[in-house]
């Protein structure tokens, strides 16, 4: 394939930093989200590593119990805050949703730079936080704790709140530009499923993100002038604040997981060259999971003492929720028959994603089980299946689709050799930090403990070691993409030979996105009746 | 490093578990390797599907994909991963909440203690007012009620061979029982984080027959009035709570160190300083927040009532050895 | 653009189809916006009604220390604002320009006013030490009396920011209305910020009887 040589594209349309700082193009605004992105994520990853050290043995190795406790909410405020909530609709979804559904942009490019600058200036309350005696409550900030200990809450969660209001500002004009944005001929049914996944994670951002902004707002308030409604010495109700974190932080997970659902439909079709099996089924529980997700909450607050009958009911709830999740991992699977499968390092992530997020599923339903929950409470069992679902989860399929979109976004390709080899070591890794974990939780490891019992020692060793393995993934996998920015080969508009429109134009595309508006004549997968 | 707990009584069990010492270990384990063994074999499948489908349809030479309409619905196919899955389910819940309703409704015969959870010890009280630190003694085979609050931040009270956990809630009672079916030392953690202490804030079941624990609580206290006032010393050290705050090998914890402190000039918070005397030490027991050493947050509990006369003598003459 | 009656023409941003489409895709963007709105005070009202149920009697003692009065003053002013609102929306559909002005002008007179009473409320409230319990020094039954200060200063001033912020806007839909941007066929920052004045009333139809009449 001969290519000219240089070609107008939205990277080299316009010149200089500023013309990036005040773009309103989304292709640039993805861009520079995926780049603090990656850097929160080697930031909570940094932490990670410093709190497994520390766990080596039962004692002291390097950090005191404060500042261990600092270390461990760190690096989940972080992780959820900084990373992994705005992780993919922010990066690849700001990038990719006009494209997909043949736009030249988000309904509002003015709100969508506005709240990256929120995303800039919430970090910027994190990291204040972070240097000025780090809060050492937990990234949930739980009363009366988080209101008497003397570290600085305060600017972390206000550091949260903002973050919480660019993601609600990315989640409103994503709805908007889903309803209103739509190429001629692309209906509801035609819109790939990765818009799908976007439409219903944008609910959730819309409609739960501002509960947890007023809770913040509450215990910054309640910490400045004693409010009172969450501080027992005051007359009020601690498992009330668990109540409104929940209600928040549960469908948070959905935000972190419904996106990566929708790059996995991606992912599968495209490397398979297969029609996606049950498009409605899926397109349908993504929003099933949506509202779902907003009824129970209160699964996290089985053991907090409140009534059995709202246990009962949390529960039954979240076996509802765990069903459509299954549906969508059988639909995948049936994808692949009679596929075409290239195993490329994407359908790699997508592999991992089936395998990890399975076992992340089936712990849940341990979890969700009222009387087991009882005794896993709160242990590193807890702590194991989340970072199943989440890094199992989320960040497979993220790694997935920053690799399948990565010729896309930047016009250049990575190598396929380095790819696997760091996919290898993530996975090994990965295994050996969590998997460790549901042992010691199972024994009774309770999570967020500084120091242990020796028995938990070998275990505890093992889980740390892991930690270095999945390091040297990633170092790999930021050097091969580093290296693919400066020297990589040029890639063609359709390395993959994907079907959705983002692979219509060229890579990378032209600030307008198409040269003419495309006009959608079939469904988004249709293997079987085109051929690329 | 003196950082390393006291407690080793956590028992290993057989399988997977910590030994199951309850009337709870059926609705937990049996609960767990069900849902255990379902999921092994569902993975399994899974598993061999995927990998089957990886060899058999992968892109080759010499491959070539089967040509005509894709399949993109089979409604019994669908039904079949939708609906077995759901009853499957239900079952499990039925399960855990049945077996969660038994473990929150407390039968009217049992022995109730109240406990107290605060930074970062546990205090028991029985009905006749005996008081105990991080130890809770209980007779085999009787239903045990606890009723917990908390006097600062939220703890949670984990057995982990009971099977039970409960948040432990500042304002508020909640209320969880328990039947030990044989006799030991068994570990108790707090699992809802509490600040620096936290992996610390342990303490121990100590279950016993039921004429030794009438006896034990007849004469609760005074077991120890033979012992030589160095020895009770080092005792209420490890058995009150001291340990999880204060090392014996210099190393600074939450609170300082007592080695080689005695007789010593200490610099107080907010300027000043005290020797380290009897009355200081005395006075530090009881009313913790009146003068703390410089560098040092304001966090101990107050011990007044719950060390007697003896043993503060005793935690004198121990800090004493303590050069 | 001296001409009372000139108007600038709106362009359509560049990746809309038409004036319609943005105005559409604006408004709905508007109701997602106010949906979020809900949900922000909705938290506020659940923990209100948390507090009330804890402490019944607390809240009983508490609404005789709020004067009703101003409150039903501010209820008028605000829904007078509204109505003023609206007329201004649709002077600027009409292509009536000082119309406009002088509506807008009169419900940001509306929203000084609330806020004067306001302000006159909170003083004294502040003078008698009815505060949050930091800074609660009054004298009173109910032991935990500042908890109903507490939601009260925190509801009433986040919406009391609400109305500050509507007036930030309304200055500046003033400003664009002296330089001729809005006319029939284009008004959408008018009707948008009229969605979020409309709102902001709401919120206090409810505020006005859980606080100042529910005893």
């Amino acid at each position: 394939m001969s290519l000219p040589a240089v070609r107008t594209d939205y990277i080299n349309a316009t010149k200089g930093w500023k013309s990036w700082l005040t773009t309103l193009d989304h292709k640039r605004i993805g861009i520079m989200y995926l780049l603090f992105i990656a850097i929160s994520f080697g930031l909570g990853g940094f932490f990670a590593l410093a709190l497994r050290m520390e766990l080596l043995n039962p004692g002291k190795l390097l950090f005191t119990a404060k500042q261990y406790n600092q270390l461990f909410t760190l690096h989940g405020a972080v992780m959820v805050f900084l990373f992994i909530v705005p992780s993919i609709p922010a990066s690849l979804g700001n990038f990719l949703l006009p494209l997909q559904i043949g736009a030249k942009d988000v309904a509002f490019p003015r709100m969508n730079l506005m709240s990256f600058y929120l995303y800039l200036f919430g970090a910027v309350f994190c990291v204040y936080s972070m240097v000025a005696g780090a809060a050492d409550t937990g990234w949930t900030f739980y009363t009366p704790y988080s209101i008497t200990t003397s570290t600085s809450v305060i600017s972390m969660t206000l550091g949260a709140f903002i973050l919480g209001f660019s993601s609600i500002f990315t989640g409103l004009n994503f709805i908007v530009t889903i309803h209103k944005m739509r190429a001629p001929g692309m209906t509801w049914f035609r819109m790939p499923l990765m818009v799908w996944a976007l439409y219903a994670t944008a609910i959730i951002q819309v409609l739960a993100t501002p509960v947890l902004g007023i809770t913040l707002l509450l215990l910054i308030i309640e910490r400045v002038a004693g409010i009172g409604i969450f501080d027992p010495a005051l007359g009020g109700d601690p498992v009330l604040f668990q109540h409104f974190f929940w209600f928040y932080s549960h469908p948070a997970v959905y935000i972190m997981i419904l996106p990566a659902m929708g790059v996995m439909s991606e992912l599968v079709t495209t490397f398979c060259k297969k029609n996606i099996f049950g498009y409605k089924m899926i397109a349908y529980s993504s929003l099933a999971i949506a509202i779902i997700s907003f009824l129970v909450w209160g699964h996290h607050l089985f053991v907090s003492g409140q009534s059995d009958y709202a246990a009962m009911i949390f529960s039954l709830l979240t076996y509802l929720v765990a069903i459509p999740s299954a549906v969508k991992i059988f639909n995948w699977i049936a994808t692949m028959y009679q596929g075409e499968i290239d195993l490329k390092a994407p359908f790699l992530y997508f592999l991992a994603f089936l395998f990890l997020f399975s076992i992340g599923g089936f712990t849940g339903i341990m979890l969700g089980s009222l009387s087991l929950d009882v005794y896993l409470h709160d242990t590193y069992f807890v702590v194991a299946h989340f970072h199943y679902v989440m890094m199992g989860g989320t960040v497979m399929a993220f790694l997935g689709g920053l690799h399948y979109w990565w010729p896309k976004m930047f016009g250049r390709m990575y190598s396929e050799g380095a790819a696997f080899v760091a996919w290898l070591f993530i996975m090994v890794g990965f295994n050996m930090v969590f998997f460790t974990q549901f042992l010691l939780g199972t024994k009774g490891m309770p999570r967020r403990y500084y120091s242990y019992l020796d028995q938990f020692q070998p275990l505890h060793a093992f889980s740390t070691s892991g930690t270095w393995v999945l390091t040297v993934g990633f170092l790999i996998m930021a050097f091969y993409l580093v290296e693919s920015l400066l020297n990589g080969k040029q890639a063609p508009d359709n390395p993959w030979g994907g079907l959705t429109l983002e692979w219509t134009t060229q890579s990378p595309p032209i600030t307008e996105n198409f040269l003419d508006t495309p006009i959608v004549d079939c469904g988004p997968y249709e293997y079987d009746k085109v051929k690329v | 490093m003196d950082n390393k707990i006291v407690n080793e009584s956590l028992i290993a069990g057989k399988g997977w578990f910590p030994a199951d010492v309850s009337t709870f270990g059926n609705y937990v384990d049996s609960l767990y390797s069900f849902i255990l063994w379902v999921s092994v074999i569902l993975f399994v499948a899974i598993t061999i599907v995927v990998v089957t489908f990886v060899l058999k349809y992968r892109k080759r030479p010499g491959y070539v994909q089967p040509g005509g309409e894709h399949i993109t619905h089979n409604t019994k196919l669908e039904l079949a991963w939708t609906v077995p899955p759901l009853i499957l389910c239900l079952f499990v819940f039925y399960w855990g909440f049945t077996g969660f309703l038994d473990m929150s409704v407390a039968p009217k015969n049992g022995e109730e203690i109240h406990v107290v959870g605060k930074k970062w010890i546990w205090q028991f009280e029985y009905k006749n007012g005996t008081k105990t630190l991080s130890e809770m003694v209980v007779p085999v085979n009787t239903p045990i009620i606890l009723v917990m609050t908390s006097e600062d931040v939220l703890h949670s009270f984990y057995s982990p061979n009971m099977r039970i956990k409960r948040d432990v809630v500042p304002n508020r009672y909640t209320k969880i029982w328990f039947q030990a079916t044989r006799t030991g030392n068994f570990q108790i953690f707090c699992t809802e984080f509490c600040g620096d202490g936290h992996s610390q804030m342990q303490g121990t079941i100590r279950v016993v027959s039921a004429e030794e624990y009438k006896d034990w609580l007849a004469n609760s206290g005074s077991a120890d009035d033979g012992l030589p006032l160095e020895k009770l010393g080092e005792k209420v050290y490890s058995a009150k709570g001291c340990v999880a705050c204060h090392s014996i090998d210099g190393s600074a914890m939450v609170g300082p160190s007592w080695k080689g402190t005695w007789g010593t000039s200490r610099p107080m918070t907010g300027g000043g300083s005290v020797i380290m005397d009897e009355n200081y030490v005395k006075e530090s027991v009881n009313y913790p927040i009146a003068k703390v050493v410089q560098g040092y947050p304001p966090v101990m509990p107050s011990y007044k009532g719950l060390l007697s006369d003896r043993e503060i003598d005793g935690v004198i003459a121990y800090l004493k050895t303590l050069k | 653009m001296t001409d009372l009656n000139a108007h600038k023409v709106h362009e359509v941003a560049h990746h809309f189809a038409n004036a319609g489409h943005e105005f559409d895709s604006a408004k709905l963007g508007m109701w997602v916006f106010l949906v979020t709105e809900v949900l922000f005070f909705g938290a506020l009202f659940v923990a209100y009604a948390f507090l009330r149920w804890a402490y019944p009697e607390m809240f009983v003692e508490a609404h005789h220390l709020l004067d009703w009065r101003m409150g039903a003053l501010n209820t008028l002013i605000l829904i007078t604002s509204s109505f003023t609102m609206v007329m201004a929306v649709r002077s600027a559909q009409v292509n009536q320009r000082g119309k406009t002005a002088a509506y807008l002008s009169a419900t940001m007179v509306c929203a000084f006013g609330f806020m004067v009473v306001k302000f006159f409320e909170y003083a004294a409230k502040i003078h008698h030490g009815y505060l949050p319990a930091k800074f609660f020094t009054a004298h009173a039954v109910s032991e935990h009396l500042h908890l109903f200060f507490g939601i009260y200063f925190m509801m009433t001033g986040l919406h009391g920011i609400h109305v500050v912020v509507g007036i930030g806007l309304i200055l500046w839909l003033l400003r664009r209305n002296a330089k001729g941007h809005f006319y029939s066929e284009f008004y959408t920052p008018l009707e948008m910020v009229g969605l979020y004045w409309h709102f902001v009333d709401l919120v206090w139809i409810f505020l006005f009887p859980l606080f100042y009449l529910v005893g």
